[in-house]
C-alpha cells in the first residue's frame, strides 16, 4: 500500500485524535487572534465537549479486529479503545473542574484547554503506540503538556517548583526510555513491536535486549509514578495547582498502565520469565511504599499523591500476571479508581476558605456538623478507593488480587493484602476527622460544579459501576485477547 | 590507511577535549572545548558514513545547544565555584553511578559482540542513495505520523514558553501596524508659517 493510500485509509480511523487536534488548533488560532482570554468559558466548555466526542468517537468506531493505521505506526483496538475512553472521560471531568477553579480565581488563560487536549492527544498516541518512534512521542506530547501545567501558577513559588522538578526529573526518564529503545531497536533490528516480538520470539538479543527493555520499563513506571521511581510525585502534586494535580492523577495514569501492558504483552510477550519479576517488584514497591509514606502526611494533596503510588501498584500487580486475567483486570482496576480519584479531587477543590484553598487533613475535622453531604461523599469515595466492599474500588482490588493468585503470585497477593490494609488505616484516619472530630474554622461554601462532579463519581462508585460490572469485564477481557 | 589516521586524529582530540570541558577552570573554555568535542564526534560520524548524523550535530548541537550553553554562561552570574563545593561530598555517588554506567557498557558491548559473532557494521542504504536522502525519502510518507505529530511537540513547546514568559505590561511601546497605516496627514505634520527672520518662538 502506498503511503498516500494509506494516509486515505487510516484517517477515518483516527477521528477521535482527528478532534483534538481540531480544537486544539482552532481554539489557538482564535485566542491569539481574538485575545480570548475573555472566553475563557466558551473555549473551555468547548475543550470538555471535544473531549466528551474524542470518548464517544473511541467506543463508537472501536473496529472488531484490530486495525492497523499509518503503516503500522499506532493500532486501533479494543484496549486502546478502551483506554482512549476512560482517558478522555476522565480529562473531560478534571477539565470541567480546573475551568470553573481557574474562573473564580480570575486566571483566565484560554491555554489550559488546549493544553489539556494536547496532552490528551498525547495520551491517545501512547496507548495506540505500534512502534517505538510513535511509543515517545505520545510519552513525549503528554509529559510536555504536563511540565507546563505543573507549572501553571508561574507567579507561586510552589507550582514553579513542581514544573521546573517534574521537568528535569522526567527529562531523565525520557532519555532512560529512548536509550532502552535503541537498545531494543539494536538488538532486534527494528522499531516495529510485530517484529520485535518477532525476533523476541527467535531467542533475538539475550542480556542486551533485556537491558533495554528494563530500562524502557524504569521509565515507563516513572511516568505512572510507581515507586522507586516515584520520587517526583508528592512535591508535583501539592506545588501544582489542585485542577491540575486532579488531573495528573486521572488521565495518564491510565495512558500509562496500558502502555506498559502494550509494551509487555506485544512486543515482549515471550520474554514474560523476565520481565515478570521486575513487574511484581515495582508493585510490591510501590504498594507498601504508597501505604506507609501516606501515614504521615498532613497535606491532603500530599497524601493522595502516594495513595495514587499504591493504588498504582495494584494496577501492575494485575500486570504482573502474565495470565489473561491479568492486563483486563488492570485496566479494570483504573476504570474503578479513576473515577473515585476525581471525585475525592474535586472535593479537595472545593475546600476553601477566605478564597484560599485549605487542604490540609486538619482542615477536614468535623465537615460532617458543617456539611454533611461533603462528608458523605468523600466517605463515599475514599471507601472505594479503600477498597471497602460493597463498593467499586473493592471489586478492582479483588479482581487484581485474583489475577496474580491466578498466575501464582501469591505472595505478591498477600503482601497487596497488608498493604491495602496499612492504606486503610490513613483512609479511615481521614473519615475520623471528618465525623467524630469539633469542627475546624467554617469552609465557605461549595462550589456547584464540584459537588455535582463529585456526586456523580460517589454514583459511579456504588452503585453505577458495580451494576454495570459485568458489561466492563466483558469488554476489557474482550480487549485484551488478542495479546494471548 | 588514511581514514585510520584521520579516526586516531579526531579520537584523540575528542577525547582530550572532553576532558578538558570538566578540567577547564574557566566556564567559557569549557563551553568552547565542549563545541571542539561536538565537531570531532562529527568528523567520526563522517568517517563512519552517517554524514547525515554529522551534520544534525553541527547544527543541532554545536549552532543551537552549545551556543545557548555560552549565552547562559556568560550572560548569567552563575558562581561556577560555589557549584563545585559540594563535588567531594557528592563523589562517592558519583563515583558508584558512574561505575555501573561503565559495567553496563561492557556488558553491552560483549552482548554486542556475542550476539552477532563479527563487529558491528554500518547498515547500506538501499539504491546508492546518501544518508540524507534516504530520511528524505521516508520522512513525509513511511514517518508522516511521527513528523506531524513532532510538530505538536513542538506547538506544545511553543505555548509553554508563551503561557509561562509572556507578561502585558502597561506602558510598553510596541509597533501597531494597523494605528500606523490608519494614520492621517493631519495628525502627522503640522505645517507652520514662518516668517523670515523669525523663530518659531
Amino acid at each position: 500500500m502506498s503511503p498516500l493510500q494509506d494516509l486515505i485509509a487510516s484517517g477515518p480511523h483516527l477521528l477521535p485524535e482527528a478532534v483534538l487536534v481540531v480544537f486544539a488548533l482552532g481554539a489557538l488560532f482564535f485566542g491569539a487572534l481574538l485575545g480570548a482570554d475573555r472566553w475563557f468559558g466558551l473555549t473551555s466548555t468547548a475543550g470538555v465537549a471535544a473531549l466528551v466526542a474524542a470518548g464517544a468517537l473511541a467506543i463508537a468506531r472501536q473496529p472488531v479486529a484490530p486495525v492497523d493505521v499509518f503503516l503500522g505506526a499506532m493500532v486501533i483496538d479494543g484496549v486502546s479503545a478502551f483506554a482512549k475512553a476512560l482517558i478522555a472521560f476522565a480529562a473531560a471531568a478534571t477539565l470541567f473542574l480546573g475551568a470553573v477553579h481557574f474562573n473564580a480565581t480570575r486566571e483566565r488563560r484560554f491555554e489550559f484547554p488546549i493544553l489539556v487536549c494536547l496532552a490528551v492527544l498525547g495520551m491517545f498516541v501512547m496507548v495506540s503506540a505500534q512502534d517505538l518512534i510513535t511509543l515517545y512521542i505520545g510519552v513525549e506530547l503528554q509529559s510536555l503538556s504536563a511540565y507546563v501545567l505543573a507549572a501553571w501558577r508561574r507567579d507561586d513559588a510552589f507550582s514553579s517548583e513542581a514544573g521546573l522538578k517534574y521537568f528535569v526529573l522526567s527529562a531523565i526518564s525520557s532519555g532512560l526510555l529512548l536509550f532502552g529503545a535503541s537498545f531494543v531497536y539494536g538488538f532486534t533490528g527494528s522499531i516495529d513491536f510485530d517484529v520485535i516480538a518477532a525476533a523476541v520470539s527467535e531467542g533475538a538479543g539475550g542480556v542486551g535486549l533485556v537491558f533495554g527493555l528494563v530500562l524502557m520499563l524504569c521509565a515507563l513506571a516513572f511516568k505512572m509514578s510507581a515507586a522507586p521511581f516515584h520520587m517526583w510525585t508528592p512535591d508535583v502534586y501539592e506545588g501544582a495547582p489542585t485542577p491540575v494535580t486532579a488531573f495528573f492523577a486521572a488521565a495518564p495514569k491510565v495512558a500509562a498502565v496500558t502502555l506498559m501492558a502494550r509494551v509487555l504483552y506485544e512486543p515482549f510477550a515471550g520474554l514474560e520469565a523476565q520481565w515478570q519479576q521486575v513487574i511484581a517488584a515495582l508493585a510490591a514497591i510501590s504498594m507498601v511504599w504508597g501505604a506507609f509514606g501516606a501515614l504521615l502526611q498532613t497535606n491532603l494533596k500530599r497524601l493522595m499523591a502516594y495513595s495514587s503510588i499504591a493504588n498504582m501498584g495494584f494496577a501492575l500487580m494485575g500486570l504482573a500476571a502474565g495470565l489473561e486475567q491479568g492486563p483486563a483486570s488492570a485496566l479494570i482496576y483504573l476504570a474503578l479508581y479513576v473515577p473515585a480519584n476525581i471525585g475525592i479531587f474535586a472535593l479537595i477543590l472545593a475546600m476553601r476558605r477566605d478564597g484560599a484553598p485549605a487542604e490540609t487533613v486538619a482542615d477536614l475535622a468535623g465537615l460532617a456538623q458543617k456539611r454533611p453531604w461533603m462528608a458523605a461523599l468523600f466517605t463515599m469515595l475514599l471507601f472505594s478507593i479503600a477498597g471497602v466492599p460493597p463498593f467499586a474500588g473493592f471489586i478492582g482490588k479483588l479482581l487484581v488480587f485474583q489475577a496474580s493468585v491466578d498466575a501464582g503470585l501469591v505472595w505478591l497477593a498477600v503482601l497487596g493484602g497488608v498493604a491495602a490494609v496499612v492504606a486503610a488505616a490513613y483512609y479511615l484516619r481521614l473519615l475520623a476527622s471528618i465525623w467524630f472530630q469539633p469542627p475546624a474554622a467554617a469552609l465557605q461554601p461549595a462550589g456547584n460544579a464540584n459537588l455535582i462532579t463529585a456526586t456523580f463519581a460517589a454514583a459511579l462508585t456504588f452503585p453505577i459501576l458495580v451494576v454495570a460490572l459485568g458489561s466492563i469485564e466483558r469488554w476489557a477481557e474482550a480487549a485484551v485477547r488478542m495479546w494471548f | 590507511m588514511l581514514a585510520a589516521i584521520a579516526f586516531y586524529v579526531l579520537a584523540a582530540v575528542a577525547v582530550i577535549s572532553a576532558f578538558a570541558v570538566i578540567a577547564a577552570r574557566n566556564p567559557v573554555h569549557s563551553v568552547l572545548f565542549l563545541i571542539l568535542t561536538f565537531f570531532t564526534a562529527a568528523g567520526l560520524f563522517v568517517l563512519l558514513g552517517a554524514e547525515f548524523l554529522a551534520m544534525l550535530l553541527v547544527v543541532v548541537y554545536v549552532g543551537a545547544v552549545a551556543v545557548l550553553f555560552l549565552f547562559v554562561v556568560m550572560m548569567l552570574d552563575v558562581d561556577f565555584a560555589e557549584l563545585k563545593q559540594g563535588f567531594l561530598s557528592y563523589m562517592p555517588v558519583g563515583a558508584l553511578v558512574a561505575a555501573v554506567l561503565l559495567a553496563e557498557l561492557v556488558l553491552v558491548a560483549f552482548a554486542a559482540s556475542g550476539a552477532r559473532g563479527a563487529p558491528l557494521a554500518i547498515a547500506e542504504t538501499s539504491g546508492g542513495v546518501t544518508n540524507a536522502e534516504a530520511i528524505g525519502l521516508v520522512l513525509y510518507t513511511e514517518y508522516l505520523l511521527a513528523f506531524q505529530l513532532a510538530g505538536l511537540v513542538l506547538l506544545v513547546a511553543m505555548i509553554g514558553a508563551i503561557v509561562l514568559t509572556l507578561r502585558h505590561r502597561p506602558g510598553v511601546k510596541k509597533q501597531d501596524i494597523s494605528a500606523q497605516v490608519g494614520r492621517r496627514r493631519s495628525e502627522a505634520v503640522e505645517l507652520k508659517d514662518i516668517r523670515p527672520g523669525q523663530g518659531l518662538g
